[in-house]
């Protein structure tokens, strides 16, 4: 039984006039999809043509013109060395990971100096990955601005489910850059569930399964009057069409090279062979075979495929994603069979072999009535909508990755398991292993395996000024926080003493915060403005809340004050309210420390009162929305 | 409630800074969320302590309290708010999941109730008996073949694992916290071997 409370807090604030209108973003490999939702219905932004899947390709041009989408991709034919897809692989990535990806990423890549994210040589530019998403995201953003005729500053955007914590940061960053307020990170089959569920009243137990350009996810949620419970997550973020593509490529170019002799080719004719490859894959959505041609050096071969040969192709990318599905439901703990129903999302789920196994393994046939491209977004705009105006459903989501710390010989400790409700906290005492020892190292990790080596380095630090002891003997405790983003912060901790130490985390595969505003200054025109609207924005939003605050004391418990007393506090209100209308940043914060110190006599009354009140016996719950106070009663 | 702990219970909101309940959600003055404080996890969710309860309420009441507290709630709010809200939905995730489990749930009312068990204590098992009959079933697991022969041992664990959480049950209604203490120590061994034998019967299905 709850209680039955009003929530004089949970008018939603005067959002409309504070600037800009809210979206949701499908940030894909291959596509990305912008749209908004008003009073619950939902419209993608499309452009001139109807078109509403963004190519997520961007062209540069040797005098620094940018081009994304549509004719950025018919591009990769005529100037390969020019054009950027499928950047959201490198979201997050160090050169390593890349070198692992080898061959199936045909980039330039600039050996970074030390560590760090990966850089791409374009067009004799040097960009990270978040810069050219940066670049994507502003073209959806523009897109928005001129199918909505109005500016757009807020953005759900949505990330793999199994994204880790440097890819999310990453995807961000390029919010960031582009202008835009995250509003919130939502895992993308959450988004395509929240869209599903909500059109069709769905309740139950339901999968999600996303096999986009090059991520797949798969999650297990419980659908229940507006509640959307993600029960446990799982995939692999460089799985995806891209590998098929791949497969397809290598197969036409190991055929060529039977009849013509081995041929070295350029990263421009291997793009090339990748387009053709993804062609061929989708024409045989739609027919049994086909005839392509791939070109090397001008000399051009012809290369036969039917259904059957991609199939071959494509399987043991398909068995992957199957086994992953396995895992999941082990995962939760259920039984296949208590499954309502699998939820196709991503262009890739298009393949009538990606149907049939998933039908096979889920012992039904998935649902497919909604647009596999579209939905993402159409549930990220829901999530805008519900943000920024309101809304009763409720997304639950989890952790994907289990995060740790490295202990001695390589081991990872598990601080926080995969698949816990976020937001959440937890800690771990750790202990020193030398006497005398007075700074510890901290190392970062995400993922499943026992070893560090074998996890993703997220993050180290050093926590110093331990006071020396005997090894053993100190106690650090490290807590690790995961925000509802699915964004990790952490803080460690001597307990026998207390010390805390501010530390600095040095994110393995991220920009660094210098980093961060440089590009920053560098890309926005206005920087500085934008800078401070963001700044006078924060102010406000604090201001408006102090004054709320005391209004609301007033009608309280006004009667306590004498008519001078009433008057000082009234004026502080106006220069607050006056401060606001000026939009003066430092008169804003200056007027609600005047506001602060005006009201602080009445504060203290006000508690003598409340505090006289509970002695005589006045129900506490006159004092709050009391907590727990159902079932056992005062 | 007598008077000095009603005083006691009333403390200042941060926001309008006038006198609120201890443990109040909301501030009925100005309506500003406030911190999650330190209640235990029944109490958080509104339940009465104790072994048994109603996993369907437990689940109503922890949905009730994300939809008022969950940060989404908050996304348009002062940095303060979207802080507190962000540590009462953790402080509802760590109640909801430690209640739902019956294990977690058995060690945390022992601990409640000053009689705390390890858990982590890793693998050692102190009891004797205990020691004997999970060797033997584990055994019995790792040697299973056919499907028909693990499904029998599947069932089985699940049934052991059901019958030691009524047991903990009665001994909690009891007042027993020795024997609570003792079976939650078992029903930990109990659980691990109930899932190993689900996974082995996952495997053997799979490869036939
Ligand atoms: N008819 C089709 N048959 C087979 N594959 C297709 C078809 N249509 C699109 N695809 C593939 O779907 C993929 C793109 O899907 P989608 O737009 O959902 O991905 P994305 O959202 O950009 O990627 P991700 O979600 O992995 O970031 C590409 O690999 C594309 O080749
Ligand atoms: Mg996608």
């Amino acid at each position: 039984m709850l209680l039955q409370l009003h929530e004089p807090g949970e008018t939603p604030g005067p959002h409309e006039a504070e600037g800009g209108l809210a979206v949701g973003i499908d940030l894909g490999t291959t596509n990305s999809v912008v749209a908004i939702a008003r009073g619950g219905e939902v419209e993608v932004l499309r452009d001139g043509e109807g078109r509403g899947l963004v190519p997520s390709v961007v062209f540069y041009g040797e005098d620094g013109q940018v081009v994304v989408g549509d004719s950025a991709r018919s591009q990769i034919l005529e100037a390969p060395d020019h054009v950027v897809s499928s950047v959201k692989r490198l979201m997050g990535r160090g050169l390593e990971d890349v070198k692992a990806l080898a061959g199936t990423l045909p980039y330039q890549v600039e050996p970074a100096a030390e560590g760090g994210m990966v850089r791409l040589k374009v067009a004799g530019r040097v960009l990270t990955p978040v810069e050219i998403s940066a670049d994507i995201l502003r073209a959806v953003k523009a897109r928005a601005e001129e199918a909505l005729g109005k500016g757009v500053d807020k953005a759900v955007v949505t990330v793999p489910a199994y994204f880790d914590d440097a890819a999310r940061t990453a995807t961000k960053d390029a919010a960031r850059l582009a202008g835009l307020d995250v509003l919130r990170l939502v895992n993308e089959p959450t988004a395509a569930a929240l869209a599903y569920g909500l059109d069709n009243a769905a309740e139950g137990l339901y999968a999600v399964y996303d096999l986009g350009g090059g991520t797949f996810d798969v999650s297990l949620l419980r659908m229940e009057k507006g509640v959307f419970q993600v029960k446990a997550t799982g995939g692999d973020a460089a799985l995806g069409g891209d590998d098929i593509d791949h497969a397809i490529a290598e197969h036409f170019l190991a055929e060529r090279a039977g009849v013509l002799g081995e041929q070295p080719i350029t990263a421009g004719e291997a793009k090339q062979a990748l387009m053709v490859g993804r062609i061929a894959k989708e024409c045989l959505t739609r027919q049994p075979q086909g005839e392509w041609m791939i070109e090397v050096d001008g000399k051009p071969s012809r290369h036969r495929l039917d259904r059957a040969a991609l199939d071959a192709l494509a399987e043991p990318f398909i068995a992957r994603t199957i086994a992953i599905c396995r895992g999941v439901v082990e995962d939760a703990g259920i039984d296949v069979a208590d499954i309502h129903g699998v939820v196709l999302v991503g262009g890739s789920t298009r393949m009538p072999l990606v149907r049939a196994r998933v039908a096979e393994f889920f012992g039904r046939p998935p649902l497919a009535d909604i647009n596999p491209d579209e939905v993402v977004a159409v549930g990220a705009a829901l999530q805008a909508e519900a943000l920024t105006a309101g809304s009763d459903t409720l997304l639950l989501d989890v952790t994907p990755l289990s995060l740790g710390i490295e202990t001695m010989g390589g081991i990872v400790e598990k601080v926080i398991p995969r698949n816990q409700p976020i937001p959440v906290a937890m800690a771990q005492e750790f202990t020193t292993y030398q006497d005398g020892q007075t700074a510890m190292a901290i190392h970062v990790v995400q993922g499943e395996r026992e070893m560090v080596d074998q996890c993703r380095s997220l993050a180290r630090f050093v926590l110093r000024g331990i006071p020396p002891m005997a090894a053993g003997a100190a106690r650090i405790r490290v807590t690790f926080t995961v925000d509802a983003d699915g964004l990790l912060t952490v803080a460690a901790q001597e307990t026998t003493t207390g010390v805390e130490q501010q530390v600095a985390v040095k994110p393995s595969y991220g920009l660094s915060e210098e980093e961060m505003a440089q590009m920053l200054r560098d890309s926005l025109e206005h920087a500085r403005e934008d800078m401070e609207r963001r700044l006078l924005t924060e102010s406000v939003v604090e201001a408006r809340r102090a004054t709320l605050a005391v209004k609301s004391a007033l009608a309280a418990d006004g009667d306590l004050l004498s008519e001078g007393e009433r008057q000082a506090i009234d004026a502080a209100i106006e220069g607050v309210e006056q401060a606001i209308a000026a939009s003066d940043r430092d008169g804003v914060d200056a007027a609600v420390e005047g506001l602060e110190a005006a009201t602080k006599g009445f504060a203290e009354k006000r508690m003598d009162r409340g505090i006289r009140q509970a002695l005589a016996g006045v129900s506490v719950e006159r004092l709050g929305d009391a907590l727990g106070d159902g079932p056992q009663g005062d | 409630m007598n008077a000095s702990a009603a005083a006691a219970s009333v403390v200042s909101c941060w926001s309008c800074k006038g006198p609120v309940a201890g443990r109040a959600l909301f501030c009925s003055v100005c309506g500003a969320v406030q911190g999650p404080g330190a209640v235990d996890h029944f109490t958080r969710l509104g339940l009465a302590p104790g072994f048994d309860i109603d996993l369907g309420q437990l689940e109503r009441q922890y949905f009730g309290f994300q939809r008022r507290l969950h940060p989404d709630r908050f996304a348009g709010k002062s940095p303060r708010e979207k802080a507190l809200s962000q540590q009462q939905a953790t402080a509802l995730n760590e109640a909801y999941e430690t209640l739902k489990d019956p294990l977690k749930r058995a060690a945390y009312l022992l601990a409640h109730r000053g009689r705390p068990v390890d858990l982590t204590a890793c693998g050692t098992i102190n009891d004797p008996e205990l020691l004997m009959e999970q060797m033997e079933k584990r055994e019995a697991i790792a040697e299973a073949e056919s499907l028909d022969d693990i499904t029998r041992l599947s069932a089985e664990a699940d049934a052991e694992v059901l019958a030691c959480q009524c047991h903990i049950s009665a001994a909690f209604n009891a007042g027993d916290l020795d024997a609570a203490g003792h079976l939650t120590l078992r029903l930990k061994y109990l659980a691990k071997l109930a899932e190993d034998a689900r996974s082995r019967k996952a495997r053997i299905a799979r490869a036939r």
